[in-house]
């Protein structure tokens, strides 16, 4: 696993930035500014064509900005020299683009290389990072990008991506090319990494419901990239900030809203064999889960485990609508 | 996510490298086979009929051809080596230029050399430069660019775009780019092109006799002039295995050069 010397997330600044094409005469992206701490985990979130992608390749400058300023820890991006910028900066895409003609050790070894490092210590880096992304090394390093599954794949782009432990790391859609079950396989694994490594990382979807997922904030973005709303996805869902954002959220906010909350959080009942034997969730599960797991059962309650398995108490669905209840007000301003 | 990882691994390939077949396959095989069968059968006929007479000896003997056999393979080899070393740059420049000019330039250019009759290209470069070997290697660089040069512009456009693009978002320079992701993945139309071109060189070398540069050529043309069959059959079976080996020895390249993975 990542250890204490990885390097942790940067602040990220975007002020006023706009993109225009010379031929088109509507911009791209339009006075776009946005504040990300470090560490963050930033969703932006928007239709396809609203110009969510291209915000994001403006701050590694593939696609160069026309207007405004970005600063990563108050270092101003364009005033560096492209290429030294990029290394600094994880990018993973939907397409993966590994190399195909290197093998996995060679792929995650590119950006160490360039930067000059020695062999010992990206071969060290490299074993690490496969570790870390839960590919075995001594089966993978000599493989081949087209003899890897696309989940294994996307790994070894997140492992490319956080080669030379860069601050920041941009990612668009890295899961939507694969199936449900894998995606949500990388999601979790993903959000366990990030855990531990504290990058900041913008992340651009058009999936709401892997944004509230995945995000610390959520920027729901209109056309050319104007942020409707800019918040913590248990806020955005409680209360949404115009009608747009609202259908954007879509149906079942609350159940939505269900899935960000514990069991464990959650204030139960008293443990009983009863309410055992309709079923059980774990503490460490949602409320959207343990009402799914009540509805399923045809009760009312159910029972509560530790990770253990021992139970530690009972779930009613009058006790997750209060949960969901308190939750608003708490948010409520 | 272990269990994920495992189950992931006995779905992809078992085999390390999946790329190299057998070695030796129909093809590998088959063509030295057709060589060795065709001059066999081509020495035996020879040694049948007898004697060749006071005419036929001045071609039909192991000096003679074997010159004419070793200039014909350096003045192909050489050409499609210059044709190589030119259309690749070429080849390169002109899919990376903006201007639809120069691009239109390049390919012009190369669609010219092929289409002229060579016969034509290389008389027409004798009267201006002279004869000899130096004006039927030009000649032939002219007629053979257009495999080599299509086939680099083919091959640096397939490579798929989101390779470069993260290639580029690593932070690679546009040179680096370009020699450690692009052209080895272009390696193999490249090569499919070279080959072309190589073997286009072995026919096309025949012509070389007409300005004094040797090849299989003479002995042809001696058979022709002299109505001496047997001499002609010679010049023609040589010069057709010459080119089969050819092909055959590309081949090989292609197949070692290919990157692994791909």
């Amino acid at each position: 696993m990542p250890n204490s010397n990885t390097t942790s997330g940067a602040s990220i600044e975007l002020l006023n930035v706009t993109k225009q094409y010379p031929n088109q005469d509507q911009a791209a992206v339009e006075n776009f500014s946005m504040k990300i701490n470090p560490g963050e985990l930033i969703m932006l979130v928007g239709p396809s064509g609203c110009g969510k992608t291209t915000t994001m390749k403006m701050i590694n400058r593939i696609i160069e900005p026309t207007s405004g300023s970005i600063t990563i820890d108050g270092e101003d991006v364009l005033s560096l020299d492209q290429n030294t910028l990029r290394r600094r900066i994880g990018y993973v895409i939907q397409q993966i683009g590994l190399f195909p003609h290197m093998t996995i050790a060679e792929n995650v070894s590119v950006v160490p290389k360039l930067l000059g490092w020695s062999k010992e210590k990206t071969a060290a880096r490299v074993e690490e990072l496969l570790s870390v992304v839960e590919l075995d090394p001594k089966t993978f390093l000599n493989r081949y990008p087209k003899q890897l599954s696309g989940g294994q794949q996307q790994r070894v782009g997140v492992a490319r991506a956080l080669a030379a432990d860069p601050p920041v790391m941009l990612m668009d859609e890295p899961f939507g090319a694969t199936d449900p079950i894998t995606r949500e396989k990388l999601q979790a694994e993903f959000l366990r990494l990030q855990e531990s490594i504290g990058k900041t990382i913008v992340f651009v979807t058009h999936d709401f419901d892997e944004a509230i997922k995945l995000g610390d904030r959520i920027a729901v973005l209109g056309p050319k990239s104007k942020i409707e709303q800019f918040d913590t996805p248990a806020k955005i869902l409680a209360n949404p900030a115009s009608t747009y954002v609202s259908s954007f959220i879509g149906e079942g906010a609350a159940l939505k809203r269900l899935a960000l909350l514990l069991v464990g959080n959650t204030k139960m009942g008293a443990a009983s064999k009863a309410h055992a034997k309709a079923g059980t969730v774990k503490v460490s599960d949602n409320l959207r889960e343990a009402l799914d797991r009540i509805v399923l059962a045809g009760g009312n309650t159910i029972g509560v485990q530790d990770a253990s398995g021992a139970a530690v108490g009972s779930l009613s669905i009058e006790q997750i609508s209060e949960a969901l209840g308190a939750d608003v007000s708490a948010l409520g301003k | 996510m272990s269990i994920q990882a495992a189950r992931d691994v006995s779905t992809s390939y078992s085999q390390p490298s999946g790329r190299k077949g057998k070695f030796f396959t129909a093809k590998r095989i088959g063509t030295p086979i057709l060589i060795v069968v065709a001059l066999s059968a081509l020495l035996a006929f020879l040694y049948l009929r007898g004697e060749p007479d006071s005419i036929e000896g001045f071609a039909l003997n192991w000096e003679y051809q074997l010159a004419r056999i070793d200039e014909h393979i350096r003045i192909s080899i050489a050409a499609a080596l210059l044709v190589a070393a030119i259309a690749i740059p070429l080849g390169i420049m002109a899919s990376r230029t903006k201007s639809k000019f120069v691009r239109g330039f390049i390919t012009g250019f190369a669609n010219v050399g092929q289409a002229t009759p060579a016969i034509g290209v290389i008389i027409l470069l004798a009267l201006i430069i002279g004869i000899g070997w130096t004006t039927a290697i030009i000649a032939l660089v002219l007629y053979g660019m257009l495999p080599v040069l299509r086939n680099t512009m083919a091959g640096l456009a397939q490579i798929d775009p989101f390779v470069v693009e993260s290639a580029k978002g690593m932070g690679m320079t546009p040179l680096q780019i370009l020699f450690r992701i692009e052209l080895p993945l272009a390696v193999p139309v490249i090569l499919a092109g070279f080959r072309t071109t190589l073997v286009f060189s072995v026919g096309v070398a025949t012509i070389a006799t007409f300005i004094n540069a040797g090849g299989m050529g003479e002995t042809i043309v001696v058979g022709l002039k002299l109505s001496r069959p047997a001499v002609l059959l010679t010049g023609a079976v040589v010069v057709s295995c010459i080119a089969l080996l050819m092909d055959w020895v590309a081949g090989l390249i292609e197949d070692i050069l290919r990157p692994k993975g791909v």
